[in-house]
C-alpha cells in the first residue's frame, strides 16, 4: 500500500528525514512513536503531500507521489494538528466544501450524516468559531473522511480531547480499519497506540529505531520498547 | 478541466465568506469613499485642471483598495492551517492561485464599479471619451495587479511582516502597468485626439499581463509548500 525507500527531507541546512525506509501493507494501522523533533510529523507531511521530499521514492497503491499527485491525494485523509476548518463556517459548510474538492457525490447527505455521527447534530448550522476545542476536532475528524479515504494520516489526533471525543475518534478509526483503511497515527499517547494500532514504528533523529507489531494491546511492551530505543533503558 | 473546477469552488467559498464577514470589501469600499471625499476637497471641481486628477486618482484608489484585499487573501488561510487543508486536497497549486486570484478580482470589480462613478459624481466629470476603452483599460490594469498582487500574497503570507512586505515587492514589479493604464485612462478621459498612443500603452499592459500571470501560474507550485 505504501512504499518508502531512502526518503530524506531537509530544510534549510537541517536534515530532517534521514532516508526512511518503510513499507506498510492495506489495513494495517501504524503508530508512530518518537521524540519531539524526530521527524514524525515531517514524515506524515510528506505522505500528505504538504512538503515535497528532497530525494527518495514515495509510493502509494503503486502509484509514484511525485507523478500521480492528483490521484494520491485522492486516497489521502489527513489529520493534523488543526482542524483545517474555517471559523466563520458551520460543520455543514466545512464539510460540503471539502466534500465538493474531493468530488463527494450527494456531499450535503454524507455531511450531515458524518455530523451525526461525531455526536453533533444540533450544531449543523452553527459558526464553529463558538465550538469548543473537543467539538472543533470532532468536526476535524469528519473533514478528514468525508471522501472515505483509503489512508488516513493522523498527527497527535488525541491531544486535547475529552473521553467522549476520544472514544469517538477511536471508532472512527476502528471502523475506517474495517472497511480496510490503512491508518498511520503521530502520537505521543502510548495507551491509544498500544489499544488501536496493531504496528508500532519508533523515530529518533529522522530515522526509524525500531519497528515491531504488537498483540493483545499490550501497553507494557510499547512502553518498554520505546525506553530502550529512545531513553536508553535496557 | 479539474482545475478550473476546484478554482472556482475555492472562490466561490472566499467569496462567500466575504458575504458572511463583510471584512474586506467593506474596508475597500470605506478606503475608496475616503480617498475621494479627501480628494474632492483638496482639489476644486470647479476647476478644469481638476479634471487631471482623475485619471491618478482612480488608480490610487484601485491599487490601495486592491492591496488591503490581496494582504488579507492569503492572511486567512493561516487560520487553522486552513491553507493545508486546500493543499491535501486533490487540487493543484495552480487551482489555489486561480481561485485566489479570481475571488481578488471580483471583489477588485466591485469596488471599481461603485467608486469610479462616484468619483466622476463628486467631481462633476463630464465623460467625453470611448467608455468602452476607458472600461477595457481598468479591465487590463486590475487584471495585471491583482495577477501579480496575489502570487506576492502567496509569497509574502509565510513572512512575519507580510503586511509590509507585499507592498514593498508589490511596487517594483507592476511600476509598468501602472505607468500603462494611468497613461491610457488619461488619454481616453480627456484626450481621445492621441488614441493611438492609448492604444500602444494597452498593448504593453495586455502583454505585461499575460506573460506574469502565466510566469505566476508556473511557479506557485514553489511558493505554497509549507
Amino acid at each position: 500500500m505504501i512504499e518508502i525507500k531512502n526518503l530524506t527531507k531537509r530544510a534549510d541546512s537541517k536534515l530532517i528525514l534521514r532516508g526512511i525506509d518503510l513499507s506498510i501493507r492495506k489495513g494495517e494501522t501504524v503508530a508512530i512513536l518518537g521524540p519531539n523533533g524526530a521527524g514524525k510529523s515531517t514524515l506524515l507531511k510528506v505522505l500528505a503531500a504538504i512538503m515535497k521530499p528532497t530525494t527518495g521514492v514515495v509510493k502509494i497503491n503503486g502509484l509514484d507521489l511525485k507523478k500521480n499527485i492528483l490521484d494520491i491525494k485522492q486516497l489521502l485523509g489527513y489529520l493534523p494538528h488543526s482542524s483545517l476548518l474555517y471559523d466563520h463556517y458551520s460543520p455543514l459548510e466545512n464539510l460540503v466544501f471539502f466534500g465538493k474538492m474531493y468530488r463527494v457525490h450527494d456531499v450535503e447527505q454524507r455531511a450531515i450524516r458524518l455530523v451525526n455521527e461525531v455526536g453533533l447534530s444540533f450544531f449543523l448550522n452553527e459558526p464553529v468559531k463558538n465550538f469548543s476545542r473537543g467539538m472543533i476536532q470532532r468536526i476535524a475528524i469528519a473533514r478528514a473522511v468525508i471522501h472515505e479515504p483509503e489512508i488516513l494520516l493522523l498527527d497527535e489526533p488525541h491531544t486535547g480531547l475529552d473521553q467522549g471525543a476520544i472514544a469517538i475518534l477511536n471508532n472512527v478509526i476502528v471502523s475506517m480499519k474495517e472497511k480496510g483503511t490503512t491508518t498511520l497515527m503521530v502520537t505521543h499517547d502510548f495507551k491509544q497506540a498500544a489499544e488501536i494500532c496493531d504496528r508500532i514504528i519508533i523515530m529518533k533523529n529522522g530515522t526509524i529505531v525500531d519497528d515491531f507489531y504488537i498483540e493483545e494491546q499490550n501497553l507494557g511492551f510499547v512502553v518498554k520498547k520505546y525506553q530502550q530505543q529512545v531513553e536508553g533503558v535496557s | 478541466m479539474n482545475l478550473l473546477r476546484t478554482a472556482c469552488l475555492l472562490a466561490k467559498k472566499d467569496l462567500y465568506s466575504e458575504l458572511k464577514t463583510k471584512q474586506v470589501l467593506l474596508t475597500q469600499i470605506i478606503f475608496a469613499a475616503l480617498v475621494i471625499v479627501v480628494f474632492s476637497f483638496a482639489f476644486d471641481p470647479a476647476n478644469n485642471t481638476t479634471k487631471a486628477v482623475i485619471p491618478g486618482a482612480v488608480w490610487v484608489i484601485i491599487v490601495f483598495a486592491g492591496i488591503l484585499g490581496l494582504n488579507r487573501s492569503f492572511i486567512s488561510e493561516q487560520r487553522n492551517d486552513t491553507i493545508q487543508g486546500l493543499l491535501v486536497a486533490p487540487m493543484e497549486a495552480a487551482s489555489i492561485y486561480l481561485g485566489k486570484f479570481l475571488a481578488n478580482f471580483m471583489m477588485i470589480l466591485v469596488v471599481e464599479l461603485i467608486s469610479i462613478p462616484f468619483l466622476f459624481l463628486l467631481f462633476d466629470f463630464k465623460f467625453n471619451g470611448s467608455l468602452l476603452y476607458f472600461i477595457v483599460v481598468i479591465f487590463l490594469g486590475s487584471f495585471g495587479f491583482i495577477a501579480i498582487g496575489t502570487f506576492l500574497a502567496a509569497l509574502s503570507a509565510n513572512s512575519k511582516s507580510s503586511e509590509m512586505l507585499l507592498p514593498l515587492l508589490l511596487f517594483p514589479i507592476t511600476t509598468p502597468i501602472l505607468i500603462g493604464v494611468v497613461q491610457a485612462t488619461r488619454i481616453i478621459l480627456t484626450n481621445m485626439e492621441k488614441f493611438s498612443s492609448a492604444l500602444a500603452w494597452i498593448q504593453l499592459v495586455t502583454a505585461y499581463d499575460v506573460i506574469f500571470f502565466v510566469v505566476c501560474f508556473l511557479l506557485i507550485d514553489y511558493v505554497l509548500e509549507v
